[in-house]
């Protein structure tokens, strides 16, 4: 594959993790457990579809060079799922407030090292995006951890669901640090991060949380994965159904 | 009774919100928000209160800590100071020199 072909999938893929991401979040505004919580996910929200406005833009641009014509809404609205690259942890539904934030910590402890890294690599606009986000990424780890905590370490009830997302989620981790082709060539070139370096790092820091959580973490065990490829499970059609529906019907339009 | 009790089992506490817009200012009372403690207050304010950069520096504390003057003894209160207009530095003549009087 050549070379601008490879980067624009990688972009995709960092586009494709926090628009869907910050759209099941959304999910969420109007519906928060307390008013001020309900404002915190969907800041959490914008902050994920900003990052996926300014990745998507980019991708558009490198598409266009290439002579594909496309914008950052033709990239968003109107591909079907098996184009999405995002891996399957950000499309699992929100379940309750329990499951919402162990995949926000999820995948913000992933995050941060991954926008670090793309902040020093070799790709000039990666580099700036990954420098605006990461401090963006720090929040919503040092957010979600806290939330973390006080659910593992709270009542019998808050545990119990905590562990009961634990085990919903933790069969979707491991996709975050196996690498698809294109991010074994952004390793590579330099571009982006080395995810099994990345993978130790976020071990380190799950671990740290789950410890002062009271949550045991679990035995490696077979791991689901596909996403990042374009094989995902169910739950991204529904998103796509509901986010893209406006623009399928109404192609063009504007509000 | 019953339903305040209710009241104080589902609803976190409430917070008195203090934010500094900028270095050498004052904080100000920016609003009062629920929290489960104050490292929640804190985070909550940086939620609903700095959106749009208006601070630097967040303060909280809990409502029931703060102590308020009554409003029934206004009079006895404030009343007294309005004819003491000697109290107000108005008899002095500055020097043009002195500025940010």
């Amino acid at each position: 594959m050549s070379e601008p072909t490879i980067l624009f999938q990688y972009v995709l893929h960092l586009a494709d993790d926090v628009l869907i991401l910050g759209h099941r979040n959304s999910e969420w505004t109007g519906h928060g457990p307390i008013l001020e919580q309900d404002i915190a996910i969907s800041n959490i929200a914008l902050d994920l579809i900003g990052q996926a406005r300014n990745f998507y833009q980019y991708a558009a641009q490198l598409s266009n060079e290439r002579g594909i014509s496309a914008t950052e809404d033709s990239l968003a609205y109107l591909r079907d799922g098996w184009d999405f690259r995002n891996c399957l942890l950000v499309e699992q539904t929100n379940g309750d407030w329990a499951k919402t934030i162990l995949r926000q910590f999820f995948f913000s402890a992933h995050q941060i090292d991954l926008y670090e890294q793309l902040a020093k690599g070799g790709d000039a606009t990666l580099a700036a995006i990954g420098a605006k986000a990461y401090k963006e990424a720090i929040y919503h780890l040092r957010w979600s951890s806290e939330w973390v905590i006080r659910l593992g370490d709270g009542t019998e009830e808050s545990h119990a669901r905590m562990v009961r997302a634990l085990d919903e989620l933790w069969k979707f981790t491991g996709e975050l640090h196996t690498p698809a082709p294109y991010e074994l060539w952004a390793s590579g070139s330099g571009t982006g991060p080395d995810l099994p370096i990345l993978r130790l790092k976020w071990e380190e820091r799950v671990k740290n949380i789950f410890d002062e959580a009271g949550l045991t973490y679990p035995a490696t065990q077979w791991m689901q994965t596909g996403g990042k490829e374009g094989r995902h499970t169910e739950q991204l059609g529904y998103i796509l159904a509901e986010m893209q529906f406006l623009q399928r019907a109404y192609p063009e339009c504007e509000w | 009774m019953s339903n305040q009790s209710v009241i104080d089992r589902t609803q976190w506490p409430l917070w008195e919100i203090f934010i500094r817009s900028k270095q050498g200012l004052d904080h100000k009372h920016a609003g009062s928000l629920h929290a489960a403690d104050a490292q929640m207050a804190i985070e909550n304010a940086r939620d609903v209160y700095t959106r749009r950069m208006e601070g630097v520096s967040i303060w909280v504390v809990e409502s029931k800590h703060i102590h308020a003057s009554n409003p029934d003894e206004a009079a006895s209160f404030y009343d007294p100071a309005n004819d003491k207009v000697y109290r107000h530095p108005t008899f002095y003549d500055l020097p043009d020199e002195l500025k940010h009087m």
